[in-house]
């Protein structure tokens, strides 16, 4: 049978508690499966892709989990143009390879997933 | 149907409560629920630690009588739960806490437990936020 493809949509800044830590743990727990995972940073969730120094906040850096999923075969990673835009953050060249996508696309994105989980 | 619920709120937020309410009506309805599964601030929905003012809800205990009087299947995040106090005493004797908080029904199991229920449910409803 089918996998079902899922969704996990991330909204939270990495500074904001552990959601988007949390996330990236179901996005990495789900590649360990082969599962057909795809991420996409919405609203605050993008600040996930700029600079951060996490060692001021003494806390662990997020990028590398980040990082590591492609690692895990999580390479479907999106981010909603509009949040960028919303967050000066629509010139932003970041490390991670990110399709930008606009609202009508978003929507799209939801259709083509069974399974959509949002922290 | 076969469903399955995930918590990600802490009893003391109005969505926990609508978890228990919303995997008591699919039950009363004659559906199936293939799993209870508890991550990040959900993870207190297992703790028999928690003591609720007389007069208000004790979500902890609801919950464990939900999952008694149909035998679900309740899954707790282990690294939520570790990190967040909640410790079966397998794992307080394994980081030698001089206490537990979790006792079965409830399991303490992996990530893997959220992804095999999103996939062999039909449907999966999260529960988060307030």
């Amino acid at each position: 049978m089918m996998s079902k493809a899922i969704l996990l949509v991330s909204r939270h800044a990495p500074t904001d508690g552990s959601s988007a830590r949390e996330l990236l743990d179901i996005a990495l727990a789900g590649g360990a499966f082969d599962l057909p995972i795809s991420l996409l940073l919405l609203d605050d969730g993008v600040l996930q892709l700029a600079p951060h120094d996490f060692s001021l906040l003494q806390q662990k850096n997020l990028s590398a989990n980040l990082q590591a999923l492609a690692l895990f075969g999580v390479e479907q990673i999106y981010a909603a143009e509009r949040s960028l835009c919303e967050r000066g953050l629509n010139t932003l060249n970041s490390t991670l390879p990110v399709q930008r996508l606009d609202d009508a696309a978003v929507s799209q994105l939801y259709r083509q997933h069974d399974v959509v989980i949002t922290l | 149907m076969k469903f399955a619920i995930a918590v990600f709120s802490s009893p003391d937020q109005p969505s926990n409560r609508r978890a228990l309410r919303f995997a008591e009506a699919l039950l009363a309805a004659g559906h199936t629920l293939e799993r209870l599964f508890f991550y990040q601030a959900g993870v207190h929905s297992a703790s028999a630690h928690v003591v609720s003012p007389q007069d208000e809800l004790d979500l902890p205990k609801a919950w464990l009588q939900l999952i008694q009087q149909h035998q679900l299947d309740a899954v707790v995040c282990i690294a939520a739960a570790l990190k967040r106090g909640q410790l079966n005493a397998e794992e307080a004797q394994r980081y030698a806490r001089s206490g537990h908080s979790i006792d079965a029904p409830w399991e303490l199991s992996g990530l893997g437990q959220l992804h095999e229920a999103a996939q062999s449910a039909d449907r999966l409803i999260c529960f988060a936020g307030p």
